[in-house]
């Protein structure tokens, strides 16, 4: 399978401090790629240095495109989405604009209102609050508005960061299924950067691990589930 | 009776001065967290070029339309040249250079228009525009052009994708950036944006405080002070503490008349309006923080 995704030696810096090392990855046209690693591993930053939100070295190259480097806003443009830590939702705005804004350079309004709808069918919870102040929904719903709002990007990868973080197991499990069904229908890759190792090893295809800035394990979900120390480590028994 | 109603008519004419202004530096002020000193300086200069347009024979309007066309350009241009390689530094020098703007705005126009008070025209015919006794043709037309300039932005804002986008970008430019928004030149349409609505201040202002390089500072204190009392993170609240101010100063004055008249004690007169009107906002601000209309800012720690 091609890969769409190919990052090669890739070192980040906050300031003076180097918190990626050597991170390499390929991810596959399609499939659902999950990193895996303890609190300060790098997860967040690797996904963060995709989107040249910190500084870095190396290569990253996005269907055979160099795009390190490049301003955030350009690469979001290659249709990248981002979907971050917290879920960056715009507070003040309501559901609808939250939704409308990943579409602002589009001209054909038809073709806005079409994808608006096909959002709405994956989270039809959304489109029950649509003039809402965003900032008013709960955690859950904040998560599938973040995820919404990146669909509308039509990306062709789709990187989430840590989608269940401080939620409910039932709506975790609601959003993971989600994912899966936007990944199969959509034909979106994803990148998912996930603390519940077992819930991302069940979505993914692959899986790498990470270790203080870099890689340290990767394969198939299903070698990398029965490895013993990924068992000890991430899993718990 | 009448009086009373000339006083808040002169009031709203004020005031819809004061909300452009305030207005300008609220814009400014939800993206970059900056109160631009200059903002007043940049209307005073860009009702100079007006002058100058119509002195060369342009009409009002023309030179109106043009002088908000050219004062969005300035607005550009000031904030991708001079404040944009300022963009991570500290505060206090941020200020500084406000300041430096505001210092060579107000000597630019003295060395080419000369520190003269000139005399500004009015657009609106003396005859047929006005009610008679209580509002005068040229205040009342200042009320409806800031009403329909303020209208405008507000369709922008609210109901365009850019508006949306400029809104997005103030709000959360890093997540504004993972959508696609050039962050960067948001804020500087938002600069021209607010160096228009200056102009637009600036141009109707002028026939009543007269043109020289210092018009506009009173006004621009008042219109801090409107920005301040309707909650400075607020567009329409700024607008809201335009009219409220402006109404307020007439009204101090005219309250200290009337005691003058019934009880011959001179209390307050036209010369403590900007202090009184200070009071108040120190007033208000004690009591709301925020402003009437603003966010109270809650932090989770």
């Amino acid at each position: 399978m091609a890969s769409l995704l190919e990052v090669k030696g890739l070192k980040a810096f906050y300031g003076q401090t180097q918190s990626l090392y050597d991170v390499g990855f390929d991810i596959p046209t399609g499939g659902i790629t999950t990193l895996l690693g303890a609190n300060g591993a790098g997860k967040t930053t690797t996904l963060r240095a995709i989107c040249n939100m910190v500084r870095t070295d190396g290569t990253i190259r996005f269907d055979g495109k160099d795009i390190r480097g490049m301003a955030t806003e350009e690469i979001v443009r290659q249709r990248i989405a981002h979907v971050p830590e917290g879920r960056g939702t715009f507070t003040t705005l309501t559901v609808d604009e939250n939704l409308r804004i990943a579409a602002y350079t589009r001209k054909d309004k038809q073709g806005v209102k079409d994808e608006l709808e096909r959002v709405f069918a994956y989270f039809p919870r959304l489109k029950e609050r649509i003039q809402q102040q965003a900032g008013t929904l709960s955690g859950g719903e904040q998560q599938m508005l973040a995820i919404a709002r990146a669909l509308m990007l039509k990306p062709r990868l789709m990187l989430l960061d840590e989608p269940s973080f401080g939620l409910a197991p039932l709506i975790v499990l609601e959003i993971f299924r989600i994912l899966r069904r936007i990944n199969e229908e959509e034909k979106v890759s994803i990148l998912l950067v996930e603390q519940n190792a077992a819930l991302a090893l069940d979505l993914a295809t692959h899986a790498y691990v990470l270790e203080t800035g870099k890689v340290v394990m990767s394969g198939p979900s299903d070698v990398v589930k029965n490895d013993e120390n990924v068992r000890k480590s991430y899993l718990g028994y | 009776m009448e009086q009373f109603l000339q006083q808040v008519a002169s009031g709203l004419a004020n005031g819809a001065i004061y909300a452009c202004v305030a207005l300008a530096l609220v814009m400014i002020y939800v993206s970059t967290d900056h109160i631009n000193f200059a903002q007043g300086e940049m209307a005073m200069f860009s009702t100079y070029i007006s002058w100058q347009l119509m002195n060369w024979g342009m009409s009002f309007w023309v030179a109106f339309v043009l002088t908000v066309l050219i004062s969005f350009a300035m607005g550009v241009l000031i904030e991708r040249l001079i404040l944009r390689p300022l963009h991570n530094a500290p505060v206090l020098s941020i200020i500084v250079v406000f300041i430096g703007l505001l210092a060579i705005f107000n000597s630019m126009a003295g060395a080419f228009w000369s520190y003269l008070i000139k005399e500004f025209p009015s657009p609106f015919p003396k005859s047929s525009f006005g009610i008679a006794g209580v509002i005068g043709p040229h205040q009342l037309g200042v009320v409806v052009v800031t009403l329909i300039v303020l209208g405008l932005l507000f369709v922008f804002f609210r109901y365009t994708p850019l508006g949306l986008a400029m809104r997005a970008a103030a709000q959360n430019p890093q997540m504004a950036r993972l959508v696609g928004v050039r962050v960067d030149w948001m804020l500087a349409l938002g600069w021209g944006l607010a160096a228009s609505v200056g102009a637009v201040a600036g141009i109707m202002v002028a026939h009543i405080v007269y043109l020289e390089p210092n018009m506009m500072g009173g006004i621009l204190l008042y219109a801090f002070a409107s920005a301040l009392v309707g909650g400075i993170s607020n567009p329409a609240g700024a607008v809201a503490g335009g009219f409220i101010v402006g109404i307020l100063e007439n009204m101090v004055a005219y309250a200290g008349n009337q005691i003058e008249k019934a009880t011959g004690v001179y209390i307050i007169g036209n010369g403590e309006k900007l202090t009184v009107a200070l009071i108040i906002v120190i007033f208000v601000l004690t009591v709301k923080p925020a402003g009437l209309f603003g966010r109270v800012v809650v932090k989770r720690v």
